[in-house]
């Protein structure tokens, strides 16, 4: 599961077959593959306690529930981490965050695997 | 109330309205295409609350989604935050169409959770315009 977001790319550059490939990087946007990236290593982190800081300066703190291909975040027990000042989600326990809006997510300390990340970054680097 | 597909050509299609289902096929789905995760995230019938990227919150009934995230809205209003000594304001706006771009968090609304809510109690700046 750890090494998931880098077994996936390897996988699917093992496809010779052109026209198959186009459809499947058609589908997983793999025409980005930093996208791609950083798409897996988010699903790895499904499940696990994330803060998303958004483009308005909301943050917003919850447990992982999906992502997709935009980045897009679902959450699930969320709570906005300055309440008082921003009471607009209090009854709000679920959310979908749109990938355009988010300007960072906090990730908790054992969701990175910092020589895994190294070898994949270096692996996109050198082109696969 | 007219049977709708079945849930498999239902997960089968790509575009889901769930405005065009009856509502006892409505649940929250991902939708998972090989490695390709789509969020759906349909809660047709259930109240949502729509945070716009330009600050406004608008609270009404999930009627219809798509990929782009456009969202249809049905006996929607929104609440407008201010400090002055009224609270938050509720404007009805009624049937609603919401352009996926200008959308910055779509949140499920506990209407428990919401009617313990003194919204004329609750005061606070509105939320700033989402700036990229």
């Amino acid at each position: 599961m750890v090494g998931s977001y880098i077994n996936t790319h390897k996988f699917l550059s093992g496809f010779s077959s052109s026209s198959l490939y186009l459809f499947i990087a058609h589908l997983l946007s793999l025409n980005n593959p930093v996208l791609q990236l950083f798409f897996s290593y988010f699903k790895d982190l499904v499940g696990k306690e994330v803060t998303v800081e958004l483009k308005n300066d909301l943050a917003i703190r919850g447990i992982l529930h999906s992502v997709d291909q935009y980045l897009n975040i679902k959450l699930e027990h969320t709570r906005v981490v300055d309440q008082d000042k921003y009471p607009h989600m209090l009854s709000v326990r679920n959310c979908f965050i749109r990938g355009s809006v988010v300007r960072y997510v906090q990730l908790p300390p054992d969701g990175v695997d910092v020589d895994l990340l190294h070898d994949a970054t270096r692996r996109e680097a050198r082109g696969g | 109330m007219s049977t709708g597909p079945g849930l498999e050509s239902l997960v089968d299609r790509m575009d889901v309205y769930c405005a065009s289902y009856p509502l006892d096929l409505c649940f929250s789905c991902v939708v998972i295409m090989e490695n390709f995760v789509l969020i759906l995230f349909c809660l047709s019938t259930e109240t949502i609350s729509v945070i716009t990227n330009d600050g406004r919150n608008i609270v009404g009934v999930l009627k219809g989604f798509d990929q782009a995230t456009n969202i249809i809205l049905d006996e929607s209003h929104e609440r407008v935050y201010s400090t002055r000594v009224e609270g938050v304001q509720q404007l009805v706006l009624g049937l609603y169409i919401i352009r996926g771009d200008n959308i910055s968090i779509v949140g499920e609304l506990d209407e428990e959770l919401d009617s313990n809510l003194d919204l004329s109690k609750l005061r606070a700046h509105p939320l700033k315009p989402v700036i990229h």
